[in-house]
Parts: structure tokens; sequence; C-alpha cells
């Protein structure tokens, strides 16, 4: 990872930021193994460079934007919250753009109403995605409702800790939702497209009744295996004491997003 | 400061001591099919093999009850009545009890023949702590899969075991009649 300037951009955090040898050894990336530790050990081949997005779909000006472009974008510092859907969560400053910036330029077309995002293909590079019993089928795809997509607080993230992003945290470019589950955050993305209907998501596809669309984070519905109404924050408190507390309604930005559900039945669209 | 459990120690020594835990349950039911196959004899470790599962179930637990959970009695009560795998492991938890507390002397000479029926169990508690290591996975890799088919070995063993040694016993006792 190579040095990254950003300014601070809005959305103040007033927490400690997670340590980062926790933010780049503690991590869900299924494409280089399923263990919390296998992408930070796994991920040494991946070459995130040369890179290329592709944004296409229901957009009058599609467009395929090189990294070095998507680097030149107005990048700024946001520290964010980071629920995992397992229960535990982090406080991470990343660095970019919001991807409203990026929709903006593609001009959607009146018809799109969602945004669907893809992860790259490499097994060559990522040993998690060859093998006997593959975990999840690739590639890992997610999506976002338009005005999901457009909002100020969802970013393309592009670096972390004041430098580029770290293989095994979806360099060259990811996405963040502070307001979602983590596995929403998709990395290593390669393809966005606008289209007009609720795309298909990885985790839906694998276990429905587990993992919605919506996968808003949201402590009065349960995990069908667990609680969601607590969390372990990585880093915090002692050694086997660590630090667990209350998990916030939509991470904690309430204020910022609850209005984009209202009226909607949360517990059956979780 | 972890001492190598990672950056989340509690969930990392839970896991730890739970497969720990499976696999000298594993070990302890290799020990009949080895002797009868290959004629290597472990038995005197037997024993200890199951009591070290037990042990290790008895941690799991205890971790999982006091460092995870915090002793929230209510939150261990809603995951056991809610939450299948967790039903599971501690169904098998109270069935290791009576296993334990006849793993002595006294209890195999008093209870004859009534001993080996009641730790049969060990089937049935080697079943369901497979399923519930596999359903406390997100997806099915080769990790749980391989769980799964030793699993299904050992137990399907305990099913071909005699229809097999009536098979194999008649050919070993004709061999000195022809030699003669």
């Amino acid at each position: 990872a190579a040095p990254l300037q950003a300014k601070p951009g809005p959305y103040k955090l007033d927490e400690k930021l997670t340590p980062k040898e926790a933010v780049t050894t503690y991590n869900n990336f299924y494409e280089f193994g399923v263990n919390k530790s296998d992408p930070a050990q796994n991920s040494g081949d991946f070459k995130p460079t040369p890179w290329a997005v592709a944004v296409e779909g229901l957009v009058n000006k599609p467009k395929t934007f090189g990294l070095e472009e998507l680097m030149k974008m107005q990048l700024e510092e946001r520290t964010y919250r980071m629920r995992c859907v397992e229960g535990w969560s982090m406080v991470i400053p990343w660095i970019g753009f919001p991807l409203k910036a990026l929709l903006d330029q593609v001009e959607p077309q009146g018809s799109a109403k969602y945004v669907a995002f893809e992860t790259i293909v490499r097994p060559s590079e990522m040993p998690g995605q060859s093998g006997f019993l593959q975990p999840l089928s690739w590639p890992y795809i997610e999506g976002l409702r338009l005005d999901e997509a457009a909002h100020p607080l969802t970013i393309l993230a592009v670096g972390l800790y004041g430098e580029t992003l770290p293989n095994q945290n979806g360099a060259p470019i990811r996405l963040v939702v502070p307001w979602k589950y983590g596995f929403k955050s998709i990395k290593s993305i390669v393809k966005i497209k606008l289209v007009d209907k609720q795309p298909d998501t990885t985790w839906k596809n694998a276990n429905a009744k587990e993992y919605g669309f919506y996968s808003n984070v949201n402590p009065a519905v349960d995990h069908p295996r667990w609680s969601q109404a607590t969390e372990q924050r990585i880093g915090e408190g002692s050694g086997l004491f660590p630090d667990r507390r209350p998990t916030l309604p939509f991470n904690g930005y309430a204020e910022e997003v609850a209005s984009l559900y209202a009226g909607m039945d949360l517990k059956a669209n979780y | 400061m972890t001492g190598g459990l990672g950056f989340n120690p509690v969930k990392g020594l839970e896991h730890l001591l739970g497969i720990w835990a499976l696999r000298f349950l594993i070990a302890a039911l290799v020990v009949t099919p080895l002797r009868d196959l290959t004629g290597i004899n472990w038995f005197r470790y037997r024993r200890a093999l199951g009591l070290l599962g037990f042990y290790y179930v008895l941690f799991h637990f205890t971790v999982y009850v006091v460092l995870d959970l915090r002793l929230d009695i209510h939150a261990v009560w809603a995951d056991i009545v809610r939450r299948p795998y967790i039903t599971i492991g501690m169904a098998c938890l109270i069935l290791l009890l009576p296993l334990a507390a006849t793993s002595n002397g006294w209890s195999i000479r008093s209870l004859g023949p009534r001993w080996n029926t009641l730790h049969k169990l060990s089937y049935i508690i080697l079943a369901g702590a497979v399923l519930h290591f596999v359903l406390a996975r997100k997806s099915l890799t080769l990790e749980p899969a391989t769980y799964i088919a030793i699993a299904a070995v050992l137990l399907g063993y305990r099913i071909v075991r005699k229809p097999l040694q009536k098979w194999r016993r008649p050919k070993r006792h004709n061999q000195p009649v022809r030699q003669t």
C-alpha cells in the first residue's frame, strides 16, 4: 500500500479508531479463504493494478473508468463504523469519494432503480476462488437501491489509514455503505450496472433466510442463528474481556438514512 | 496480548476448544475400528480420549456462557431455545454427562453389559457434534465436509461391524484347517 493523501470529509466520528493491524488482518474476503486471517495471508499475489471499472446499464453515458482516473476524484477521509453481520465491529478511517460523483458522470436514466456491483474473478491470484467445495459462487455480486447508492454516506473507497487499500481490504476499489452489514460493501469492484429490477446478491443467493437484500444494521431483527442486539468492538477492552456494546439502529446512522425506509417493514425487508 | 487467538480472542478460544472437543470425540470412536481392522490396540487410551472430549466441550460451553455472552442467562436460554445448532450442541453436552460420570472402573463393573449400551450414546453425540459444527458455519467448505465424512465413516462402521466380523472370522479359522 502506497501513501495516499485526502482532506477530512464530513461525518466526524468521536470514537476510537480500530488499530490498523486489526483492520488489515481480521477480514472476511472469501475470495482469499474463509478464515479471518486468510485474506491477509493469501492475497500477496493479487495484482490491483492495472485496473478498470465498467459502469454500464441504464445510463446515458456508459464508461469504463481506469484506476488512475478514479484516484483523481475528489478524495476525502471518512471515518465510519463497520458492523459485520457476524456480531463484531470496527471504526475505520477510509479514503474515498461519494459513489454519487461517479453515477453523475454516467447519467442514470429515469428507468434505473437499482445499482448492481460485481467483484473480479481471478482464481490464479485469489486462492479462495479455486479448489474443491467453493463456499460461494463467483463473481461476488451485490446491489443497492439507487437512492441508497446516491446517498452522501455511500462511498467508493480507494484507501484506509492514509494509504491505498491493502489487497485484503478490497484493493484497489471497494464500496463502503456504513449503515448496512459489512458484506454489502463489496470489494475489488470491476463492474457497476444500473438496472430496473432488484439485482441478485451473493449472500441472499446462498441463504435467503439469513441474508436479505437490504441488510440494514438492525438490533431488533436477529440473524436466525444469533442475536444482533450487541456487538463486539474489535481491539477494544482487554484480552478475554473485549468490549461488547449495544448495536445501534442503522449502525448509528439513523438520523441520515432512516428516512430512506419510511413506511417499510424492516422485519420483512431485512 | 491475545496469545495467537487473533483480534477476536473470545471467538478464537471458543472455536479452538470446540474443534478440539470434536477431534477428541472422533479419536475416542476411532479406537475400535483401528483395533478391528489393523490390530493396533489403543483401548487403554479410549477413556482418556473420551474424557478429554468431554472437558473440551465443557470449556467450550463455559467460554460461550462466561466470556462470549457475559453470563447473560436470558441470552443463553434464548439461544438454546431458538437456534437449532445451539440446541443440538447443548443436547450433546447433556448426553455427555452420564458418559463422563460412568467413566470409572466401579461404574463399568457394576453396570456390566448396560455400560456398553449406555456408552452407545457416544454415536449420537458424535453425529450431533458434527451437525453443531456444520450448522454454525456460514457455508459448507472443505473443512466441515471433511468432518462429516469422518463421522459418516466412523458411524457407518458400527452398522457394518457385526456382518463384517462374521464374514472375516470363518476365513481366519479356515486357514489352519487347510494347512493340516
